[in-house]
């Protein structure tokens, strides 16, 4: 989120795609309650299915899944005929006036720089028309350069007519008119709108760009950086933000510094690939300059003493990848018989998937696999999932039991980026043991073999790190000091990322945390028995004293990267002179002499009458918001293309229908296409989840086993009718990959839709049942169904829009 | 410990909001509860927790008693975020804390195997040593075909959980990268 859970109070109008926050969020849903309740504001629900944040909404649309392109793409039209957008923040605070080069086309679904063979575009062309001096962009603050962004912008759109939205999304043409002029209204500097997304937006080949698409229509309308606004993930897991932020992923480093790769030799290489460059005299471009000194401070803390000024402080001591090592990836790494060994550690990919028969194949394939938890899950398991034959597998299969989250202290980050600590309630149970001690025992025991055989470049391994008191039990407190970082020169923890250095005499194990644990004498310590300030408490019993602007930002509730800030980009909340667009919600404001409010993300004592003034966007080399970006892999501007399965040809350019980008791994590896068509399944499915369970895990829970015991299919009435299947009926359900034999639930939440002329059904699939838990013999797998694909920038599975046949048992 | 501790405050907060809680009945359930709930979790420890299921991050209560079991979890009514409230499942996360299900001891289950072998955390971390050092000598790649340095092994992978405190995950991201990692997962892709 770039705002938070109570700051949707503040909003005049919620639109909510490919989420549903009254039954996966329920309690963050409080919020978006109290906007409607206590001002008036409008929700607006589009989604497959009408759920209870539908009941509630002032407005619902059935949407196809995987076509909120089109919708948000109509909406960025509408308001751009309409002369609706905020005038004075798309001309200074996003790239609308900035020139993109000669050449660049647009044209059939084609982006210029495509390469059919490679399935990839060169994305030279996308970049900006620049002065060869310089390098700043030229500009046109006039807007009428025919290659200025905003013309580009409103010719792109001028295509998503509310004729072709109806024809793509199925929305009908005077509900989306309806929606239009509620989001039309939202331009005014004195109203804000959010856009609240969840994984219905991100499971799908486009879902980088289904999410960009509401980016930008934020920026048309001037909603970034505002309270009440912004651009609002809802994360599905307690942590996921920590531990996206600390870079579990392939292709980051702590803080979103980008993962080295081949070819460069050396810190100077990395940081002119990886960070950003200024193309405005006005940008700050603050991530950029300061890159190498994150960098730097994140190798010393890994690398201690072995990373010297000499040796470019161990730069080659971090792994450089030969391309994509996502999630699918793996597996398609495993059925290729490249990967031999798999640590899953809370996580269970036979029930994740995509496409969980091959996901089964290729942990098959394994010469090992580790499954770290504290219960039994569908890959500890898996060797005799329902359908395998244990004498065929010869993996070796380890079950490592662990603690549970109330077994240990450490944080959590939630979806709105607080940190809230929690304490060690119970002691770990019986035998079980923490992930991260048994990570450190792990990594002690492979560094003796080393030292004892020799082996394949041990030097990282002997070089990184471990300075706690017992270095095979790290305390979570010492590892958030660690990620804080010090000051070597003084031996003191930062109290900021702005004083971190590149010459070796700092640490920063995430630059972004640095500040949330900082030196007791600082003044952000606030004098507090403890400086960790994630567990601060100043809470809701004394409204007056700890949310002194009633906007919500409880600023000593917890602590919220970066340095306390609650809501992102809030320099953009205020006018070029400093005053807030809308006085009755400030974010941050010029008093003459500093900045009050939040946490400014911008320098706290820079005058905006300053020629020089930094531009609002601080983090890229603009300094305003991206309306058009050429970091996307896809497409500068988010462009509608149909799932990779799809019952209808793409409306808009039938040649090229589905995303050109997208990485297509059976076809790459040469394995047997796992793709249907709409011929032999013609009903789109969409899979979700309930409000009794998380995931798999809570199959363990008897009161939510009680609530939600069994694996079902929900079935609109009208196709329900045409099938003759009724509520209780068995029925089963097939993709090209596999099948599901389960209850229909038919209902009218789900119903029929018109789209590229013709009339299609959308069958919903709840996620959560498998043949471990306490209620066995439920063994279907939704994911079996799922398509082996994900989308073109992250990889992130298809999972949302795929094709299936349903019959009645 | 806070100076004004749960229970004061829910007192504050009923009689600030009046005569909720009466029922048709005509007597005050809140309070029949109240008297219930206190009986349940006197004189027992109160610390702090956050819900383990989505990202909302409801803050809890957790009462233990003097041997250190759980008695009650409850919402944090202080919290900005949740203000008290809990979904069925953060309501039922004392359910998951004491599950019935959990692993008791380290398992092994061999090639071909059709049941799981009981070892011990030491056999098993001996066993995963070799096997992790195996697989790093023979997939890791110093230098790749067009002569750059990229220090890398391809043939083993992690994927970490979401219920991983962030410091636990960060410790994570350290060792993996420190064998030389590529194939790094969680689930936010997922």
């Amino acid at each position: 989120m770039t705002n938070h859970w109570r700051d949707l109070k503040n909003s005049d109008l919620i639109l909510i795609n490919g989420a549903n926050p009254a039954e996966a969020h329920p309690v963050g849903f409080q919020w978006f309650m109290r906007a409607k309740l206590d001002r008036g504001a409008k929700l607006v629900h589009a989604d497959p299915r009408f759920t209870r944040t539908s009941a509630v909404s002032d407005l619902y649309l059935r949407i196809r899944t995987g076509t909120d392109v089109a919708y948000y793409g109509g909406l960025i039209n509408y308001v751009l005929q309409n002369n609706l957008h905020q005038q004075d923040y798309v001309t200074n605070y996003t790239n609308a006036a900035w020139i993109v080069k000669d050449g660049f086309t647009f044209k059939d679904g084609l982006f210029s720089g495509y390469d059919a063979a490679k399935r990839s575009y060169d994305t030279s062309t996308w970049n900006y028309e620049t002065d060869p001096d310089t390098g700043y962009a030229h500009t046109d603050y006039s807007l009428q350069h025919p290659r200025s962004v905003f013309q580009l912008m409103k010719q792109h759109y001028s295509r998503y007519t509310p004729e072709v939205v109806e024809n793509v999304t199925g929305i009908p043409k005077d509900q989306f008119l309806k929606v239009a002029k509620m989001v039309g209204e939202m331009g005014r500097p004195d109203k804000v709108m959010s856009v609240v997304y969840a994984v219905g937006l991100t499971h799908h080949t486009t879902g980088s760009q289904l999410i960009r698409s509401g980016a930008v229509l934020q920026l048309v309308l001037g909603n970034m950086g505002m309270p009440g606004g912004g651009m609002n993930a809802e994360r599905g897991h307690a942590n996921i933000q920590g531990n996206t932020d600390h870079a579990i992923s392939w292709d980051i480093l702590p803080g979103y510094l980008r993962i080295p790769a081949p070819g460069q030799k050396n810190l100077d290489d990395y940081v002119a690939q990886s960070a950003a460059k200024k193309t405005h005299p006005n940008s700050w471009n603050f991530f950029g300059i300061n890159y190498r000194k994150f960098m730097v401070s994140l190798l010393k803390t890994w690398y201690g003493d072995a990373a010297t000024k000499d040796n470019e402080f161990a730069f080659h001591h971090v792994p450089k990848p030969a391309g994509n090592a996502s999630w699918i990836t793996i597996f398609d790494q495993a059925l290729k018989g490249k990967m031999q060994g798999v640590l899953l550690s809370g996580m269970t990919a036979t029930s994740i998937g995509p496409d969980s028969n091959q996901v089964l194949k290729g942990l098959s394939n394994l010469k090992w696999l580790v499954v770290m938890d504290a219960l039994p899950t569908t890959s500890s398991e898996f060797w005799r999932a329902p359908g395998m034959d244990p004498s065929g597998i010869d993996t070796e299969v380890f079950l490592l039991p662990t603690t549970h989250w109330i077994e240990k202290d450490g944080s959590f980050v939630n979806s709105g980026r607080w940190m809230q600590w929690k304490d060690q309630v119970m002691k770990p149970e019986g035998n079980s043991r923490h992930d991260h001690w048994i990570m450190a025992d792990l990594f002690d025991r492979v560094k003796k073999l080393y030292r004892a055989e020799g082996g394949k470049f041990p030097d990282p391994l002997y070089a990184l790190t471990l300075n706690y008191a017992d270095p095979l039990k790290p305390e979570l407190d010492e590892i958030a000091q660690e990620i804080n970082g010090r000051d070597l020169t003084t031996g003191k923890r930062m109290a900021t990322f702005a004083n971190l250095k590149d010459d070796g005499t700092t640490t920063a194990g995430d630059w972004i945390y640095t500040g949330s644990y900082p030196d007791p004498s600082a003044p952000a310590a606030q004098g507090r028995a403890s400086a960790n300030l994630a567990k601060r408490r100043d809470g809701i019993r004394d409204p007056q004293r700890n949310d002194p602007t009633g906007l919500g930002l409880y600023s000593n509730w917890a602590w919220s990267w970066p340095l306390n800030r609650r809501i992102l980009y809030n320099r953009a909340s205020a006018d070029p002179t400093g005053k807030p667009w809308d006085p009755t919600r400030p974010g941050i404001q010029w008093n003459g002499t500093l900045w009050v409010g939040d946490v400014p993300d911008y320098p706290p004592n820079m005058n905006p009458a300053d020629p020089a003034a930094w531009l609002p966007f601080i983090m890229n080399g603009e300094g305003t918001g991206r309306i058009f970006s050429s970091s996307m892999v896809d497409g500068p501007l988010p462009e509608h293309y149909e799932p990779v399965e799809s019952p209808i040809p793409n409306p808009l350019h039938p040649a090229n229908s589905a995303s050109p980008v997208a990485f297509l791994y059976d076809q790459a590896a040469g394995r047997p296409n796992r793709f249907g068509t709409v011929k032999d399944f013609p009903h789109i499915a969409t899979s979700y989840r309930l409000t009794e369970h998380e995931h798999y895990v809570t199959q363990h829970v008897p009161l939510l086993v009680g609530l939600q015991p069994e694996a079902f299919v929900e079935i609109p009435f009208e196709l329900g009718q045409q099938l003759k299947i009724n509520s209780g009926d068995r029925v089963r359900v097939t993709s090209q990959r596999g099948k599901m034999e389960v209850l229909a639930l038919v209902t009218k939440r789900l119903g029929p839709i018109t789209v590229g002329g013709k009339k299609v059904y959308q069958v919903g699939i709840p996620i959560h049942w498998g043949f471990v838990g306490i209620k066995t013999g439920q063994h279907w797998l939704a994911n079996a169904l799922t398509p082996f694909v994900g989308d073109a920038n992250a990889r992130t599975p298809e999972f949302k829009a795929f094709l299936v046949n349903v019959e009645k048992m | 410990m806070s100076a004004i501790s749960r229970r004061n405050f829910l007192k504050i907060g009923a009689v600030g909001a009046g005569g909720i809680g009466i029922s048709a009945l005509g007597f005050d359930l809140a309070q029949a509860y109240q008297v219930k709930q206190n009986l349940r979790i006197a004189g027992a420890r109160e610390s702090h927790s956050v819900c383990p299921y989505c990202a909302v991050g409801c803050s809890l209560v957790a009462y233990t008693n003097d041997s250190g079991q759980l008695l009650q979890i409850e919402g944090d009514p202080d919290s900005p975020v949740n203000e008290g409230r809990l979904c069925p499942k953060g309501a039922t996360a004392m359910q998951l804390a004491v599950a019935a299900n959990r692993v008791k001891s380290v398992m092994y289950r061999p090639p071909k195997a059709t049941a799981w072998q009981e070892i011990t955390w030491d056999k098993a971390l001996d066993m995963l040593a070799r096997r992790v050092k195996d697989a790093r000598d023979a997939t890791f790649v110093t230098t790749d075909a067009s002569g750059s340095i990229v220090n890398r092994c391809e043939g083993i992978a992690f994927a970490g959980g979401a219920a991983f405190s962030s410091e636990e995950g960060y410790f994570a991201t350290k060792v993996m990268r420190g064998l030389g990692l590529v194939h790094l997962e969680q689930q936010a892709r997922v």
